[in-house]
């Protein structure tokens, strides 16, 4: 290896490339840092990801290559990388390797060596082989593959320096002797074939070894390009055909597999000589456990056990943690309220109004932290650890038979099984599996999963109208959301998704480790990120939408006169009270009494959120310091002429917040999302709903949450008599004949009802098709729609109890499913085997 | 030469990768597979001549694990039909 001392090039072209879960992706961000944009591959929905980093004077340019197993031309990605290595000719290829499985690995090292690339093997993970018991002969693996080989640990940066000057030296090179694949008694064929192309045109765009031995194991993409420069039934073809058929005969053995066996034969020798693993007793444990845990009957013993326990610690013991939680959360609101401008005596501003709203929507969801953060602790524990890799190992099977994978088990626990999750990280840990058909079955059908937001809606309706069964109808609602989820994964592969590509399900099953804190708390942090993320950004702007809908066109005018005079009245009578009081001239004018009624409001709610009499003794003692003039009327302890004040002030507060009630259902019923509700009535009658529930349907699609706030507004009747949501629904219900049926058909149609926003987002995201995203939300509300009018309408014809109607649903979802899924042999018979039995060995 | 001569396949041991049961050991001798399957079972090492032992079915009596190469693989029946091996005595 020389250098060149006339290397004056400014810029390079580096390409990363690598197998899938090799670190790629944490090698390309260390490599490139911040500066990054992705666009798409042309004419595909690949991503395209480039960076550009300074170094040394030189400007580097890197694109992080699809990850791939291979460099053949079987699917789209494989495709857009080897186009863009032919097609771009990088300086310098990175290969990023998983140093824990070399020997696989070491397949893609060789294609690209093949194509005559200079090299720099990046040897990413290190840590985790080190912590496997691996040790790799760094000095020794460059002297075999002729490259450099940089150890590093992507996740933690380190390795930066190094590879950065490998790649520099790398492309300095003017020669190179990389390692070169040989084929054993088949290389004078190869050394034929490639002196055949090299004396033909395509010597000059394509290296011409690599054309030889692709030709020769019968790569179509490589005969296309054969094809397409020297013409059908050209003699470097012929020649190679021959070559394929002449080796069959004589070895009774297929060329490819022959090629395939040398590279396995180099890579083995390889790593015996490079790589020492340490006998840690790992593999023994490994299997003592598996013994355990994948015995036949043990097997679901154990999987429910762990379900069971993730349910119990998040769900149950995170509601918990939620009461320790909320008062934050409501503290954060109290300060933006302040901020805020001050509430008007009928009317707020708008902005204040607004502000809040969206506060509420995103404090709503933020709620849910501690919950997410136990989860997806506990799930990152189940990942590192190895189970997951068996949990979809046992599932496989019934997956299958509806057409998803074993690999939905994650994004189904993550979108919440019968735990309750959200369809946000579930869509967006669909990423791993290598099926195509059954990963878009399963991003369609994550979000029937049960959702944390769709629990108190649940809640609500189950203790208005179940509340004798309630725990039959939290278990019904838990598990038919997964036989309609199995349903619909398998009604889509047999049809829509029928024409995707499937893969074959071949899974390693790594050894258990431990997990580490690190790893744990970094991924459990990372995916409850994700899903602040979204609070913040989407939740807050549809938020804003929703407010807007539901506040315009406004209350009609002669309604807000009466308003207007009702608050009028109340007010003078509230002047009348207190005339005997010497505080009376302090309140003569409006803004005064605006700002005691906020300020009494101000301080019962911030006295809500605190515990203790210590703590709500020292929140008075504050106000007292900060309102000194005005406290005396909200705490008036002794002082008589204070007292009536108070007294004539509490009723005022009642009135207005009575009016400002009456007034918010006038305007959300008159606002343009009531309109559309109403509208909408005529169809949703099948379904049994109306309008005030088509309003929260609607208003839910921002975040599932909304819809229990928008019900707790339209409901409201009563709500001064402090009387529960669940009481006033109850006593309205009763009034309007809403029956458990109606609320059956409601609970069911939510359960089916599109995702919301953030997850038709994350839709959109992970299938790169704004079609899709339109489907995921057309096709659950019609299919939400039309089980929800059987239910309703065919419930009503047979005159059935909601809890009857509930009991046959149940029973016909679930043997549907059982039936669908033991009939039919999932997959198409495998092709016929004859085939190759005559191809090969003729007799 | 012979080391890579394919026996034919006529003796009592050669059957597909599903029949074999569980514990035992085998041969791999060539893939039905074409295409993108056969790729991706190469790729995880699936190769030919080499040895692989089935360790156990799913309690559902699908996916099949089998260690390969020094690591443990899943596979289903679908793809273990179409990989023909050679059992050890």
């Amino acid at each position: 290896m020389t250098s060149d001392p006339e290397f004056s090039r400014k810029q390079l072209l580096v390409g990363l490339a690598g197998q899938q879960n090799a670190g790629k992706s944490t090698t390309f961000n260390m490599l490139t840092g911040a500066n990054q944009h992705i666009a798409n591959y042309p004419g595909v929905t690949v991503d395209k990801k480039s960076g550009t980093y300074r170094y040394k004077d030189v400007r580097v340019e890197t694109v992080d290559l699809p990850g791939t197993y291979s460099l053949t031309s079987f699917s789209l990605e494989e495709r857009v990388t080897r186009d863009f290595l032919i097609t771009e000719k990088p300086d310098v290829i990175v290969n990023v390797v998983d140093a824990s499985s070399l020997k696989r690995s070491l397949y893609f090292t060789f294609q690209v060596l093949e194509m005559g690339f200079p090299v720099v093997v990046s040897l990413n993970m290190m840590d985790v082989a080190k912590r496997n018991g691996t040790h790799v002969d760094i000095s020794r693996l460059e002297h075999r593959l002729g490259v450099n080989v940089i150890p590093t640990v992507g996740r933690k940066g380190r390795g930066k320096t190094e590879l950065r000057d490998a790649i520099l030296d790398t492309a300095k090179r003017s020669e190179h002797n990389a390692l070169c694949i040989t084929y054993e008694e088949l290389e004078p064929d190869v050394a034929a074939l490639q002196a055949m192309l090299e004396d033909t045109d395509l010597v000059e765009s394509y290296p011409v070894r690599w054309l030889a031995v692709k030709l020769i194991e019968g790569d179509s993409e490589a005969e296309r390009i054969v094809r397409s420069k020297l013409g059908e039934g050209c003699d470097v073809l012929a020649k190679a055909k021959q070559i394929h058929i002449r080796f069959a005969e004589n070895h009774y053995m297929d060329v490819a597999d022959f090629m395939v066996g040398c590279r396995d034969r180099l890579a083995t020798d390889i790593v015996e000589t490079c790589v020492t693993e340490e006998k840690d007793g790992r593999d023994r444990i490994t299997e003592m456990i598996d013994k355990v845990v994948l015995n036949r009957w043990a097997a679901p013993v154990f999987l429910i056990a762990t379900v069971f326990v993730i349910y119990q610690l998040s769900i149950v013991k995170g509601y918990e943690l939620t009461n320790y939680w909320w008062p934050y959360l409501a503290k954060l609101r109290g300060f933006v309220a302040g901020i805020l401008p001050d509430a008007g005596l009928l009317i707020d501003p708008y902005i204040r109004s607004m502000g809040l709203w969206m506060m509420d929507s995103a404090n709503a969801l933020l709620n849910y932290i501690p919950i997410f953060l136990i989860l997806f602790s506990l799930i990152a524990i189940l990942e590192d650890s190895g189970y997951m890799a068996r949990i979809a190992f046992i599932l496989d099977k019934l997956f299958h038979s509806f057409g998803l994978h074993g690999q939905s088990t994650l994004p189904y626990i993550l979108g919440g099984v019968f735990a309750g999750g959200c369809a946000v990280p579930g869509v967006m840990s669909t990423k791993g599996i290598p099926d195509e058909q059954s990963r878009m079955a399963t991003i369609l059908t994550v979000p029937y999963m049960n959702c944390l937001a769709k629990i108190p809606f649940y809640t609500l309706l189950i203790n208005v109208f179940f509340a004798p069964y309630k725990s039959w109808a939290m278990l019904f609602l838990s598990t038919i959301t997964i036989f309609v989820a199995l349903l619909v994964a398998r009604l889509l592969t047999a049809t829509v998704l029928k024409s995707l590509e499937t893969a074959p399900f071949v899974m390693e099953l790594p050894k258990y480790h431990p997990p580490t804190i690190f790893g744990v708390g970094q991924r459990a942090i990372e995916r409850t990120w994700q899903y602040i993320k979204k609070v913040g950004t989407i939740v807050v702007a549809v938020s804003v939408c929703v407010f807007t809908l539901l506040q315009f066109p406004g209350v009609p005018e002669e309604k807000m006169t009466d308003f207007q005079s009702q608050m009028d009245k109340a007010v003078a009578t509230f002047q009348k009270k207190i005339q005997k009081s010497i505080y009376a001239d302090q309140f003569q004018d409006q803004a005064s009494l605006v700002s005691l009624i906020n300020l009494y409001n101000d301080f019962k709610n911030e006295r809500m959120t605190i515990k203790g009499k210590d703590a709500s003794l020292a929140l008075a003692e504050r106000y007292r310091q900060n309102h000194p003039d005005l406290f005396k009327f909200i705490k008036p302890g002794k002082d008589k002429d204070a007292k009536i004040i108070n007294k004539a002030a509490r009723k005022l507060v009642s009135k207005r917040k009575t009016l400002r009630r009456q007034m918010k259902e006038v305007q959300i019923s008159t606002s343009f999302l009531g309109m559309v509700g109403r509208s909408l009535e005529p169809v949703t009658q099948w379904a049994g709903f109306n309008w005030k529930i088509n309003v929260a349907i609607l208003s839910s699609f921002a975040a599932r949450e909304s819809s229990v706030a928008t019900i707790g507004v339209l409901y409201q009747q009563g709500a001064d008599e402090s009387k529960s949501l669940e009481e006033r629904m109850g006593a309205e219900a009763s009034q309007g004949g809403f029956t458990p049926l109606h609320a059956l058909a409601i609970m069911v149609f939510f359960a089916l009802y599109p995702p919301c926003l953030a997850t038709t987002i994350m839709i959109k995201v992970q299938t790169g098709s704004y079609k899709w995203m339109l489907f995921s939300i057309i096709f659950p509300t019609t299919l939400g729609f039309i089980v929800a009018s059987l239910i309703y309408t065919g419930g009503s014809a047979l005159n059935l109890t909601g809890i009857q109607m509930m009991g046959v649903f149940y029973c016909s979802v679930v043997v549907l499913a059982i039936v669908t899924g033991l009939f039919k042999s999932w997959k198409r018979k495998p092709g016929p085997l004859a085939d190759l039995r005559q191809e090969m060995a003729p007799d | 030469m012979s080391r890579h001569r394919m026996r034919r396949r006529q003796g009592k041991n050669c059957c597909m990768l599903r029949d074999v049961k569980q514990g035992r050991r085998a041969k791999i001798l060539c893939h039905h597979a074409k295409g993108a399957v056969r790729q991706r079972l190469l790729d995880l090492g699936f190769v030919p001549q080499t040895e692989i032992q089935v360790l156990r079915r799913a309690p559902l009596g699908d996916p099949i694990e089998c260690c390969v190469a020094n690591y443990k693989v899943a596979l289903r029946n679908s793809e273990a039909d179409l990989i023909e091996v050679e059992c050890e005595e």
